[in-house]
């Protein structure tokens, strides 16, 4: 067992056991707080399969972005004064079972599955350079669509957020 | 212990999503669906990697886990906007509660 083994165990703890508080925890407080170490998990699982530009950008979108914009939501959205913070669940057996089926099945297809596995050649310092040539190349129509809808989607979330005035 | 190749990544993945599938069922808060979510695109960005690592296509599986991001970032940012708006219809935002579009 070498150093690499260890730390995706590592990881792969780290992102599995705080997944679980996620969708468990009876307080959404503790769900969203839950949910920053398993992107941070997911960002040090991305490191370990060489995508360093993957990982940062996973940190500063993920953690830094839509990690806030979620507890905003939960800020907003609950009446903190009234302990009213505690969600409620419903039909539990039932998507034990099923997410357990399908967690058994997918697990049994993926080991079950002979994968051609060939190491990828990365570039030894960076998949930036790389990475920028292929999305202003062979991406190029896909990433300039991606930021006219990130553009409709700012001005669509500003238009439906805001309160509307009286004049009508 | 096996070295850690592909599979290991695949199982990692595998489980975040059936946990993510879990949240969503079973949550009525709104704001908890969509962390299940969330649960669910990091999953299947995490197989975009791992098979841009481990079968030789480039890095045409990290471009594709950049633009899942992209689109991530877009549908929390619609999806909480759509959330407050409903709060501020129903005062609740239990999924389970909410039966009318318009008030």
């Amino acid at each position: 067992m070498n150093i690499y083994d260890i730390v995706f165990y590592l990881f792969a703890a780290i992102t599995l056991v705080s997944a679980f508080v996620v969708v468990t925890a009876r307080n959404i407080v503790y769900s969203a707080f839950s949910l920053l170490f398993t992107f941070f998990g997911v960002a040090g699982l991305y490191v370990l399969l060489g995508a360093d530009f993957i990982a940062v950008v996973q940190l500063m979108v993920y953690v830094g972005g839509i990690l806030v914009l979620i507890l905003f939501g939960v800020m907003l959205t609950n009446k903190i004064t009234s302990i009213q913070i505690k969600t409620g669940t419903l039909q539990i057996v039932p998507a034990i079972l099923g997410a357990a089926l399908m967690a058994g099945v997918l697990i049994k297809i993926f080991a079950g599955t002979n994968w051609k596995s060939q190491l990828a050649q990365y570039p030894a310092q960076t998949t930036a350079y790389a990475l920028g040539r292929v999305l202003l190349t062979d991406y190029v129509l896909i990433f300039e669509l991606l930021g006219i809808l990130l553009l409709i989607a700012l001005i669509g979330a500003a238009t439906i957020a805001r309160k509307e005035e009286k004049a009508g | 212990m096996v070295q850690v190749g592909l599979t290991h990544f695949l199982v990692i993945s595998a489980i975040l999503f059936s946990l993510g599938i879990f949240g969503i069922v079973t949550r009525k808060n709104a704001v908890m669906v969509l962390m299940g979510l969330e649960l669910i695109l990091n999953s299947a960005n995490i197989n975009f990697v791992a098979f841009s690592r481990y079968g030789n296509f480039g890095l045409n599986g990290q471009v594709v886990a950049l633009f899942v991001i992209v689109l991530a970032a877009a549908e929390a940012a619609i999806a909480l906007a759509i959330v407050l708006n409903i709060y501020k219809t129903f005062t609740t935002v239990n999924v389970d509660e909410i039966d009318k579009l318009k008030e």
